[in-house]
């Protein structure tokens, strides 16, 4: 009930710091303050350890001032003190800022000096605000959306489905005119003129010796061709789209939230296996991002993604309820999806570091991927087109002063492809 | 018109009525064609309900299911860390430096790791005074992934937990402390300052402890007459790199003598340096890599060898002596002495005599001489073990006087030679604990089996010279549950400390004196600055030397020479060494670099003493050797062994070597060839036997089978430092040169040339120099071939049927008269068919005491190469930056280029040997092939592969400077064999930078090409040998 009483305060006093506008804003807000600031000077300062309804690495803060002065009876003043210097409330001996400091495993909070009162009455009063209920709202628009598409995709088929009736009552009504015709004439006696009869067009195309050979020979070819082909995409996996153990979504972390590719997969700059991230690299962020705010989609549901972080949890042995390791790892059993044969030597710091290429010129889009694909065919003809077109990158790299200004002078161009430095040679990737 | 000739098969057919002749016309196949096998038993093929067509119904669909499963790629899991360690990122090497020390060979190490798994052994650089990576050690990476390891401590043939283990051996030993019995550790040389801590700390606990130190193959003589002279135990320090005369009677110092690890410094001063080089003079019975490599070779027998120091004491020293000695050896003697005097300080004499007296001599004669190279001061820590403990032990096991022995390190069953009273012993015991890697010949008759970790998984300290320490971390987490027997000290005294923080506080208050611990860690080495002499747990029981020597030695060593018949020399050969790696397949592989056959050891005879004991040699039809069987006999003791006839064996002696015939704790193909030590009575390695012919004939895997050079110049160039110092280049190291509109051209002449020349000014261009005067013949680089290049291993029939696949080898050619220069005087002086077919086959034998030649061949990469030509399918093709490349994937294995080489370096792949249960190598397991370098593709079977000058090392340096942004020094660029030659006898690098070391080699007078006359133009440059014949 208390809170409720809060709120009607605070809106009343908002009421009276508009009629009395500017002189009394600041003396007025320092009470009570504003919500709206208070919730972008949390995110700015307090969200990446606490969260409002969860605990986090520090305590969840919904009416945590309430709840003080319920339990403890701590005013608004320590408060104060502690987000200022948490650490020196501690010094002091207070009794709860021990017992706090103890149940986080001694996770000292960062002080926050600069800080006005001002700043923490916001802060505070976007901690008091009564959780609100998003979800029936959120599922009304998921179904409109799944209307709109579904009802696109029937007036399709139903136009295609209508000229096909059209279509076959026309070929009914003229069959059955036709008939009609003819019935009439019998009746009338008159003698349809009757098609002589000529050699089947089948059998005088077996009889021409020279159309079969031609046809043959076409037939041979043609088949060839896809025999060849068939051959040609064995091993070839473009396209190759596994499912995963855990749903990662690229376009979640590299497109819609911008993380570059080398964070996770950092030994691409080094080595020549751009790496699985592990498990840790995850937990960076995952840690404090533990459930899935942004776009959804039907098959791809909130309820979805926060279960696939569930299952990174599981596997890194996360207990996010008591927000510490439990020791009990599985490792996560990935499924390869760009294989080079063994023959093949591939490093991607050479590509990546050296000569400056973009994930994506390999990789595709991978920023719009939801799921991970091979984009490229990977085949050596690919490869190898490549090196062709690719200009060497030899700004500021002291390696390449020499050669290149030796070989450019030789093959008298101003850049040199990949191929030109001999990166066509046999020997560069196999061996 | 039809042809008359006719073909002859064997000398069999010249006779007419031959019934073997009549036999085989009749008969294709020479061997019965074993249908009986397979069809003889009729009974069950009737009963059986798989009928004709249900047969071909199964070949049929398995086909068509083999066929349609070949198209559907498999799924490849890919599965990452959970918490990455920082220090590994996949796909880059990580270096630690380390230290073997298996109480055999001893030497500061690099390991390189992958993933976290090492892969393999390369020289410590910052580490010179510590020995470097010989054959062996580059090869004990391979033992790390030994499917046969223990894999738990036992009891008896039962798996027990550690925890048991504690609790049953501290009860044990805390009860025998209270009876009389003594408890005795038994183990290999540690040379450790911790472990000798660990062991007196033990000693205090338990009291009645005797720890006796074994080395199997014993320097106990020259230990003693180290002792005796200078009151320390250890063995005199030789720096050859300081001596320009060298004499050698019967030590085979660049092999395993006094530890080894002599030979970096013997090359500094072989290769003639402003005119200079060292002269080596050896005395020796059998053939032994020292002997190969010295300027003058005087066979002898040991006990002419004994007179023969003995003299050369009294011509230097002063003193006469009794004792004869063959006119020509005495002249050989004098002439030594006298160079060794005018050399003065510069000279050195060593002796593997093992004797006290011949030991304390040599010691005598540097003193005198004052030699720089000998080094009195800082002793070599690495062999410490007593004969006389050793025997006493045995005595006192066999009385019941032993309640408790402790092995580690050693395996006395093996190698003792009166292995069966040591058993005998130890069945007296009430306990006996083994720390073991496998269950072997010692372990398995043990009451406890602690299994031993690797040393690349273990802690541990070493003071290899006197003040030159080094320190053991491990590489790789354990990977079975193993212990250390340091480790299990510190439980037995109740010591809650870890070893490696035992070793970390055992350094900081004694060895570092405030140096960083961690410094010493990364750098593997640290040389004491202040003398801190370190307890030696063994001498305190046995500090009287086994022997002392004599006053006066010299006269003493000459009347202790008597001998009747055949003298038998036991050595150690550079691939097996004491037989403690004998389940390392690339060792048994390894061909010994004088005889040059594998998976074997043998009596080598000289072929006068052969032809006496009517003992033979003889090739078969497929080319491969082999030999009779004899029976060798030391007072009672008689061992069965094959015979390989040995040029430069002296005359009156045989020789047999270590480490063969181990029949626990190896594979079936490793237990190969017989146990020496059975002959090794009184650890005295010379033995007076009788020899007998025996039945039977020993097939033999020799790599080898033309052994003498037949005058051949442009293979070896060789010349005399005399000839090198007065004659032009043009003299003895000419440019072959062919006829073009009759004139004498050079064949490295365009006009003569089929090719046109590339444009290889820009980039890189690679090439390898090899020095003969430098390299030895130790086959370190052969080994570090094998483990950069995934080089499988054949085993000894495919050896046999010469499919060996080393892609470097180490070829040793013998001279047929007494030099090679009178190979090719008697070569040109040839003349008429009658000549020549009698003078050549005389010059396919080589020689009593040859001159040898030792040639490392690996692909020679030429510009001009015959191989790219003929090959159908453009799978081996030239690179700009010099490398011959060959593209496995593309070849289809028809082999045309392996007939084009004139070298002889492609090696075609017949057998999937990475994944076949027939060659059991190690590579057929998982285990095995995690030793795999991953930077190199595993080749598949029907392909040729060869070496590729390393690309994935010169690759990866330029990418590395290339992700700096920087040019490349000279030296960055290595091959794996140019890395292990700690000899500097290979150098790599580019020639296209002028100011490298390759390039101004590659204009060295002495650089030639190996058969230029065929104008392959190759990369690889050898540097002519030169001797020095100047007898002053």
């Amino acid at each position: 009930m208390r809170k409720v009483i809060h709120r009607k305060l605070s809106t009343n006093f908002l009421r009276l710091s508009l009629v009395f506008l500017l002189a009394f804003t600041t003396a007025l807000s320092a009470q009570e303050g504003d919500p709206a600031k208070g919730k972008s000077l949390f995110n700015a300062n307090c969200a990446a350890c606490h969260k409002l309804d969860k605990k986090m690495t520090g305590p969840a803060l919904r009416n945590v001032e309430a709840r003080l002065a319920d339990e403890q009876g701590l005013d608004r003043d320590w408060l104060y003190a502690w987000i200022r210097n948490s650490a020196g409330v501690i010094k002091s001996g207070d009794a709860y800022a021990n017992k706090i400091y103890n149940e986080y495993a001694g996770a000292a909070m960062t002080a926050f000096p600069q800080l006005s009162d001002d700043d923490l009455n916001n802060i505070l009063a976007y901690t008091a605000e009564v959780k609100e209920d998003p979800a029936p709202i959120a599922g009304a628009e998921v179904a409109g959306a799944q209307d709109a598409g579904a009802s696109g995709g029937i007036s399709n088929e139903l136009i295609l489905g209508a000229l096909a009736i059209l279509f076959i009552l026309l070929a009914a009504g003229l069959y059955l005119v036709n008939k009609t015709l003819r019935r009439f004439a019998d009746a009338q006696g008159i003698e349809l003129p009757e098609a002589s009869k000529r050699t089947p067009l089948w059998k005088a195309f077996v009889q021409n010796q020279f159309l079969m050979l031609v046809v043959s020979i076409f037939f041979l070819l043609a088949s060839a061709y896809f025999v060849y082909g068939y051959f040609m995409q064995i091993g070839v996996d473009q396209g190759y789209e596994p499912v995963q153990p855990i749903h990662y979504s690229h376009k979640i972390h590299a497109g819609d939230n911008g993380i570059d590719c080398k964070y996770c997969h950092s030994s691409a700059r080094v080595s020549k296996h751009s790496g699985i991230p592990s498990l840790n690299v995850c937990m960076n962020c995952h840690k404090s991002i533990y459930e899935y705010n942004g776009e959804t989609t039907p098959e791809y549901s909130k309820e979805f993604y926060d279960g696939e972080i569930k299952k990174l949890y599981a596997a890194v042995g996360w207990d996010d309820a008591e927000q510490r390791y439990t020791g009990e790892t599985q490792p996560v059993k990935w499924i390869r999806i760009h294989n080079l044969p063994d023959f093949a030597y591939f490093n991607h710091s050479q590509h990546v570091t050296v000569a400056g290429v973009e994930c994506q010129t390999c990789h595709g889009p991978v920023e719009e991927m939801e799921v991970m694909y091979q984009h490229a065919p990977l085949t050596m003809g690919w490869c190898i087109n490549c090196h062709r077109e690719t200009k060497v990158d030899v700004k500021d790299n002291a390696y390449y002063e020499k050669i290149h200004e030796e070989l450019s002078k030789k093959y008298g161009v101003d850049e040199l492809t990949a191929a030109q430095m001999g990166g066509l040679e046999c020997g560069k990737c196999h061996y | 018109m039809s042809s008359n000739k006719k073909y002859w098969k064997s000398v069999e057919e010249l006779n007419e009525n031959s019934s073997i002749v009549e036999t085989l016309r009749q008969n294709e196949f020479v061997n019965e064609i074993p249908t009986d096998e397979f069809l003889g038993d009729k009974d069950t093929l009737e009963s059986t309900s798989t009928t004709r067509r249900d047969f071909l119904k199964y070949v049929g669909f398995s086909t068509a299911a083999a066929s349609l499963a070949a198209c559907e790629g498999p799924v490849k899991k890919s599965i990452p860390y959970v918490v990455q360690p920082t220090e590994i990122i996949p796909g880059v090497a990580n270096y630690y430096a380390t230290t073997i020390a298996d109480g055999f060979d001893f030497a500061s190490v690099l390991v390189k790791t992958r993933e976290g798994r090492p892969i393999k052994i390369e020289n410590n650089a910052i580490a010179p005074a510590n020995g470097n990576a010989n054959a062996r050690v580059n090869a004990s990476v391979l033992g790390l992934y030994d499917s046969l390891r223990v894999q738990g401590p036992r009891k008896g043939e039962n798996p027990i937990s550690w925890s048991e283990f504690d609790k049953e051996t501290t009860e044990k030993l805390t009860e025998l402390k209270g009876t009389g019995k003594e408890i005795v550790l038994l183990t290999q040389t540690f040379a450790s300052p911790s472990t000798s801590k660990l062991i007196s700390e033990f000693k205090e606990k338990y009291g009645n402890v005797r720890h006796v130190v074994y080395d199997a193959i014993s320097e106990s003589a020259a230990l003693d007459a180290y002792q005796a002279k200078y009151g320390e135990r250890g063995l005199a320090n030789y720096n050859f790199a300081k001596a320009m005369t060298i004499v050698s009677v019967g030590a085979d110092f660049l092999g395993d003598w006094q530890g080894g690890g002599f030979d970096s410094g013997y090359s500094k001063n072989r290769v003639p340096d402003h005119g200079k080089m060292s002269r080596h003079i050896q005395f020796e019975s059998n053939l032994s890599l020292t002997g190969a490599n010295a300027d003058k070779r005087i066979p002898l027998t040991p006990t002419q060898q004994k007179v023969a120091l003995a003299k050369l004491h009294s011509y230097v020293v002063g003193g006469s002596v009794a004792g004869s000695l063959p006119e020509n050896i005495e002249d050989a003697v004098k002439k030594a002495a006298s160079q060794l005097k005018k050399a003065g300080s510069n000279a050195v004499v060593v002796t593997g005599i093992q004797d006290v007296n011949a030991q304390t001599v040599v010691l005598e004669i540097n003193e005198a001489l004052n030699s720089k190279a000998f080094d009195s001061k800082t002793p070599i820590k690495t062999r410490q073990g007593s004969d006389k403990a050793v025997a006493q032990l045995v005595t006192d096991m066999k009385a019941g006087k032993v309640g408790a022995i402790i092995m580690s390190g050693v395996n006395p069953m093996y190698t003792l030679p009166n292995a069966a009273d040591f058993a005998e012993g130890l069945s007296k015991t009430e306990l006996s604990i083994a720390f073991s890697m496998k269950v072997d010949e010692s372990s398995s008759l043990t009451q406890y089996l602690a299994a031993a970790p690797h040393y690349l998984e273990s802690w541990g300290d070493v003071e290899i010279k006197k003040g030159h320490y080094a320190l053991t971390q491990p590489t790789i987490r354990p990977l079975f549950d193993t212990r250390q027997f340091q480790d299990a000290l510190l439980k037995w005294t109740e010591n809650d400390q870890s070893y490696h923080d035992y070793i970390k506080d055992a350094w900081g208050t004694t060895i570092l004196g405030g140096s960083s611990f961690n410094k010493a860690l990364h750098d593997g080495v640290y040389v004491g600055t202040i003398d801190t002499e370190v307890e030696s747990t063994a001498e305190v029981i046995e500090d009287t030397p086994t022997s002392t020597p004599f006053g006066n030695a010299a006269r003493t060593l000459a009347t202790s020479a008597n001998s009747d018949g055949l003298e038998l020399t036991l050595y150690t050969k550079t691939g097996m060494g004491n037989g403690q790696q004998a389940n390392n397949p690339w060792l048994q592989e390894f061909p010994d670099p004088i005889t040059r056959t594998s998976w074997d050891n043998y009596l080598t005879i000289s072929k006068a003493d052969a032809d006496a004991l009517g003992l033979v040699n003889n090739h078969v039809a497929n080319g491969a050797l082999n030999g009779s069987y004899a029976n060798v006999s030391v007072n009672g003791v008689t061992i069965t062994a094959p015979v390989l006839i040995q040029p430069g064996q002296a005359k009156g002696s045989v020789g047999l070597s270590f480490g063969y015939g181990r029949t626990a704790g190896l594979k079936e193909e490793m237990q190969t060839g017989v146990n020496a030590y059975a002959l090794y009575q009184g650890f005295n390695n010379v033995q007076n036997v009788t020899i007998e012919a025996a039945s039977g004939e020993h097939e033999f895997a020799s790599v080898q089978l033309h052994n003498t050079l037949m005058g051949r110049g442009d293979i070896v160039k060789e010349t005399t430092l005399e000839i090198f110092n007065t004659k032009d280049k043009k003299y003895w190291n000419a440019i072959p040169v062919v006829s073009l509109n009759h004139e004498e051209t050079p064949v490295t002449s365009p006009e003569v040339d089929l090719w046109d020349e590339f444009d290889r000014s820009i980039g890189h261009h690679f090439n390898l120099s090899v020095d003969l005067n430098a390299c030895t013949g130790c086959g370190a680089c052969v080994i570090a071939c094998h483990a950069e290049n995934n080089v499988p291993v054949v085993g000894k029939t495919e050896v046999r049927r010469s499919r060996d696949m080393h892609w470097l080898r180490i070829d040793r050619y013998y001279s047929s008269e007494t030099s090679f220069e009178g190979d090719n005087e008697k070569k040109d002086n040839i003349s008429g068919l009658g000549s020549s077919l009698s003078e050549f086959g005389e010059m396919e034998n080589a020689s009593e005491n040859p001159q040898v030649a030792f040639q490392p061949v690996m692909c020679q990469h030429c510009n001009h190469a015959p191989c790219e030509t003929v090959c159908p399918v453009a799978a081996t093709s030239h690179g700009r930056q010099g490398q011959n490349h060959m593209a496995y994937n593309r070849c289809v294995g028809t082999r045309y280029c392996a007939n084009n080489c004139p070298y002889k370096v492609r090696r075609f792949n017949w057998f999937l040997y990475n994944g076949n249960d027939e060659f059991d190598y190690h590579m057929n397991d998982d285990l095995g092939r995690m030793v795999l370098n991953p930077d190199v593709v595993v080749r598949s079977r029907g392909v040729m592969e060869k070496c590729s000058m390393c690309i994935q090392m010169t690759q990866k340096t330029i990418l590395d400077a290339k992700r700096d942004g920087r040019q490349i020094k000279d030296g960055e660029f290595q091959t794996a064999c140019s890395a292990a030659c700690s000899n500097g006898a290979m150098t790599f690098g580019d020639i296209n930078d002028k100011d490298s070391k390759v390039a101004k080699l590659k204009e060295d007078n002495r650089m030639y090409h190996l058969l230029e006359s065929v104008g392959t133009k190759p990369n690889v440059q050898y540097q002519t040998k030169v001797r020095n014949t100047t007898e002053a």
